[in-house]
């Protein structure tokens, strides 16, 4: 398996090649304005290292390019390149005192909202229908749409986890008189909770533009750089979906930066339940790895102040990093940092404001820069700096735990040197070989998945899951696992009491590795 | 009769408040506080009045919704079906109501009667049956006194409308009513017993909708001014620290249409080194400290965010979180033994004799 990982974060888009179970080449380049100018130029250093082509000078055969992004919750956080979305809710005469939007943000909504319609549909707790759908109602709405120039439709329906029946029929109808919409039923997106789940869907249907562009441009990228192998979109929860899918659902990509960087310490420590933590130019991020994956929230998220319930992983984000501003007197390590700005206004660069960098350079932590220019920090000073970025580290590595025995601890990012050796409560801290580009493996790396969710009639309970998980491992292995590393990541089931003979809705979700010469 | 406004920032403080008063059920109440932004971006205003100034022969309107909390997660509460349950009262026992008051002022229920107020014009009376959560209709101040359980309106969003004309016990009532609650959906917004103001002022547990706001005003404050919100609590309620530590272990079984499990904590701060185990069954129940029962119902077991001062539910508390666990002063019509009766440990399965932690 050869595959190439790339990060493309807000400062830096990191690139590694993975080939054999082992990093064979890892580069930084600055993350450009468009798309894909810091894609091109990374691949560029990667082709530069020489690690591309085999001994004959030949170009290797590549098996696949996972891209981990952040562009697409930026967007949403940012207020940019966003979509104008026609929300179309079944389940009237219910929750009509809170239509769709009712709970965004109002600049948001302003840039969002294209029109609302609701009418008859949904389902109950138990299966049964809500009220019927109202056709008539639906095409009329979608004419409607026509009409307002409006192309990104979110589809939600009462109880549609249950029974999405209601949402996919609605979709039909608005596709023949829409053909070139993009259309995001809620479904596809969640869980009960019809407002969280709504508000996902509209999300990523204000996302539809943005993502067609996005993802064509990094084909165009890959292709431009002499590359030819498939493209793949790292997802929340350290699987990679093929770039059609991506394409259609770029909400399931929002934080796929945390999750590849989790899933790269795993990777590169070779450990499957330990604390990381992952520390960057602004913002240290900690979290929880069990069985090789990150503890996932729980609970409602909220993006760009949007309430959501995505599966994201429970993370505790400080303002510490390598761009820490440092003031001595009295002493203070962050929030605020210089970001990208570091290699310019850092003392040690010739610059006027003290960082954490320029700390571990005087230190002789880091060779960077001009040490001389950062001559007056004594040995006590820095120990004193260093002391306190490793409370600050020690107070969110406590805040995430969640047993009270010691943990390893693996640290990773550019500013991991700020991570010291020895913490109450950690076991052990492990620094990794290309800790700095962990995001990069961990894309690199990303699994694959198959995922079944059907209604199974007359088995017992134990049988219908133990159904549902073989018809998922089969996807899966269709979509290039492979079938030993196969492993269940969430089951779920929800008796249907109204159906008769024992019906039981059951999701099982299994991901596995990626197949050796897929 | 004084009657004040309530404002739109009385509301949001009611939200994170009633949240607290819920001890850890009662459902969340961010879809009744987006209803009345709605209804008070639309011009609507509510009154607050005072349970004492009801003239002894006012008619009082009690009204909660009821059903799963799941389902009111997809048929999100529409303001004007408790409007209708109300409004059914009327029209069946020929009452006007002079007021319309909350059967139970923690969690979701706390906002219904001000979605109804807000329709039908009506002040609402600063009293509830509960003074917090409970999960059965026997487990309110009214029922203690043996008042009438019925009659009662159920109504549904879709216009499914029935009346309960008789039972003979308030436990009668609950099976009846949770019949026909699950029948239209699991959720049914509800009109309870009509009550004489003479009765409301005999046996209402009053001031809590102020309460809520106060304690609701405590928190969002303190988290403005980054002080200690929960500080901030014990400043405007005399309640009592229990408890602060973090979120170990959570188990959770439906059972008989009730959340039933148990949480345990491990000790921060001055606790670090100490364990607390909380019993639930959608509420908060018995809390123990190192195995010894320390707090248990009816006192107010309230598990609140460490940070936020917000109340964590029985239903959404996980894993890692960092708690503080305080126990507020019961309604006096509880510490009764007919109260402890019905909702004293025993009512709950715990085979221990109560003791508050209030007592000295």
């Amino acid at each position: 398996m050869r595959r190439i990982g790339i990060d493309v974060g807000g400062t830096n888009t990191d690139a590694v090649l993975i080939e054999d179970g082992k990093v064979a080449g890892a580069v930084k380049a600055p993350t450009s304005e468009d798309v894909t100018g810091g894609i091109l130029d990374a691949l560029a250093r990667l082709a530069s290292t020489g690690v591309l082509k085999d001994g004959a000078g030949k170009a290797k055969r590549i098996d696949g390019v996972m891209i981990g992004t952040t562009h697409f919750i930026n967007a949403v956080v940012q207020r940019r390149h966003m979509t104008r979305v026609a929300a179309l809710r079944l389940g009237m005469p219910a929750s009509a005192s809170l239509p769709p939007f009712c709970d965004w943000p109002e600049d948001l909504a302003a840039l969002v909202r294209g029109g609302v319609w609701m009418v008859e549909g949904g389902h109950e707790y138990d299966g049964r229908p809500f009220m019927p759908l109202d056709e008539a109602a639906v095409i009329a709405a979608a004419r409607e749409m026509k009409r307002l120039g409006l192309r990104a439709v979110a589809i939600s329906a009462i109880f549609s986890p249950l029974d999405s029946s209601h949402e996919r029929r609605a979709a039909e109808l608005v596709a023949a008189e829409l053909p070139d919409a993009a259309i995001t039923c809620s479904s596809d997106l969640g869980r009960i909770g019809l407002l969280e789940r709504e508000n996902a869907g509209l999300l990523n249907a204000a996302l539809a533009d943005l993502a067609r562009d996005t993802i064509a441009a990094y084909e165009r990228a890959i292709a431009d750089s002499g590359i030819a192998a498939p493209l793949f979109i790292t997802q929340n929860d350290g699987t990679v979906a093929e770039a059609g899918l991506a394409r259609r659902l770029p909400v399931y990509s929002f934080a796929s930066g945390a999750t590849n960087s989790m899933r790269g310490a795993a990777y590169l420590s070779g450990l499957q339940d330990a604390m990381v933590i992952d520390v960057g130019g602004t913002t240290t991020d900690v979290g929880q790895l069990r069985h090789g994956f990150p503890r996932e929230a729980n609970s409602v998220v909220q993006v760009g102040g949007v309430r959501t319930l995505f599966r994201m992983p429970d993370l505790l984000s400080i303002g510490l990093g390598g761009g820490s501003h440092v003031s001595l007197d009295p002493l203070k390590v962050g929030p605020v940092s210089v970001g990208y700005r570091l290699l310019r206004d850092g003392v040690a660069f010739g610059g006027g404001q003290l960082t954490t960098t320029d700390v571990a350079i005087a230190a002789g932590v880091l060779t960077l820069g001009e040490r001389g220019r950062v001559a007056h920090l004594d040995a006590a000073t820095c120990r004193r700096v260093f002391a306190e970025a490793g409370r600050l580290a020690e107070e969110a590595i406590d805040r995430m735990k969640t047993d009270a025995g010691d943990v390893a601890l693996i640290a990773v990012g550019g500013g991991a040197f700020l991570v010291p050796e020895r913490l109450p409560g950690v076991s052990r801290v492990i620094h990794v070989p290309h800790g700095d580009c962990a995001n990069a493996v961990g894309a690199a790396i990303a699994q694959v998945s198959g995922e079944c969710d059907q209604i199974f009639r007359d088995l017992s309970r134990a049988d219908a899951i133990e159904a549902a998980r073989g018809i998922a491992a089969d996807r899966a292995v269709a979509a290039g696992a492979a079938r030993a590393t196969l492993q269940t990541i969430e089951t779920e089931d929800m008796p249907i009491a109204y159906l008769p003979g024992n019906s039981v809705r059951v999701r099982v979700r299994v991901v596995g590795d990626v197949a050796a010469g897929v | 009769m004084a009657l004040r406004e309530i404002t739109l920032d009385d509301i949001e403080a009611l939200a994170v408040g009633a949240w607290v008063l819920g001890t850890g059920g009662g459902g969340s109440p961010y879809l009744g506080l987006l209803n009345m932004r709605a209804l008070y971006r639309e011009g609507h205003r509510v009154r607050l009045m005072s349970p004492h100034d009801l003239a002894d022969d006012d008619w009082v309107a009690a009204v909660s919704n009821m059903g799963a909390p799941l389902v009111g997660q997809e048929r999100l509460t529409d303001s004007r079906t408790i409007a209708r349950a109300v409004s059914l009262m009327e029209r069946h026992t020929g009452h006007r109501f002079a007021g319309i008051m909350a059967l139970e002022i923690g969690g979701g229920n706390s906002i219904q009667p001000l979605m109804a107020a807000a329709h039908l014009d009506r002040p609402v009376i600063d009293s509830d049956m509960m003074g917090r959560a409970y999960p059965e209709a026997q487990m309110t101040s009214v029922a203690v006194g043996d008042l009438q359980p019925c009659p009662l309106t159920t109504v549904d969003v879709r216009g499914l409308e029935s009346v309960v004309e008789s039972v003979p016990t308030w436990k009668w009532m609950e099976r009846v009513s949770r019949k026909i609650c699950v029948e239209y959906g699991s959720i049914a917004s509800t009109c309870k017993a009509p009550r004489t103001g003479a009765e409301v002022k005999r046996w209402g547990i009053h001031g809590t909708t102020t309460k809520a706001i106060a304690i609701g005003r405590a928190v969002r404050e303190a988290q403005r001014r980054h002080e200690d919100p929960i500080a901030a609590i014990l400043a405007v309620e005399p309640g009592k620290l229990l408890f602060r530590g973090k979120v170990v272990d959570v188990e959770r079984r439906a059972t008989e249409g009730f959340l039933r499990g148990r949480t345990r904590f491990d000790g921060m701060d001055t606790w670090r080194g100490a364990a607390m185990e909380i019993a639930f069954q959608n509420e908060w129940i018995v809390a123990w400290l190192d195995g010894q029962p320390v707090a248990m119902s009816p006192d107010l077991i309230c598990v609140l965010d460490s940070v936020s001062g917000e109340a964590v539910g029985t239903e959404t508390i996980r894993y890692g979180q960092r708690v503080t666990v305080i126990a507020l002063p019961p309604p006096p019509v509880f510490l009764t033994p007919k109260g402890l009766q019905h909702v004293g440990p025993r009512a709950f399965g715990y085979d221990i004799e109560f003791r508050s932690v209030f007592q000295s």
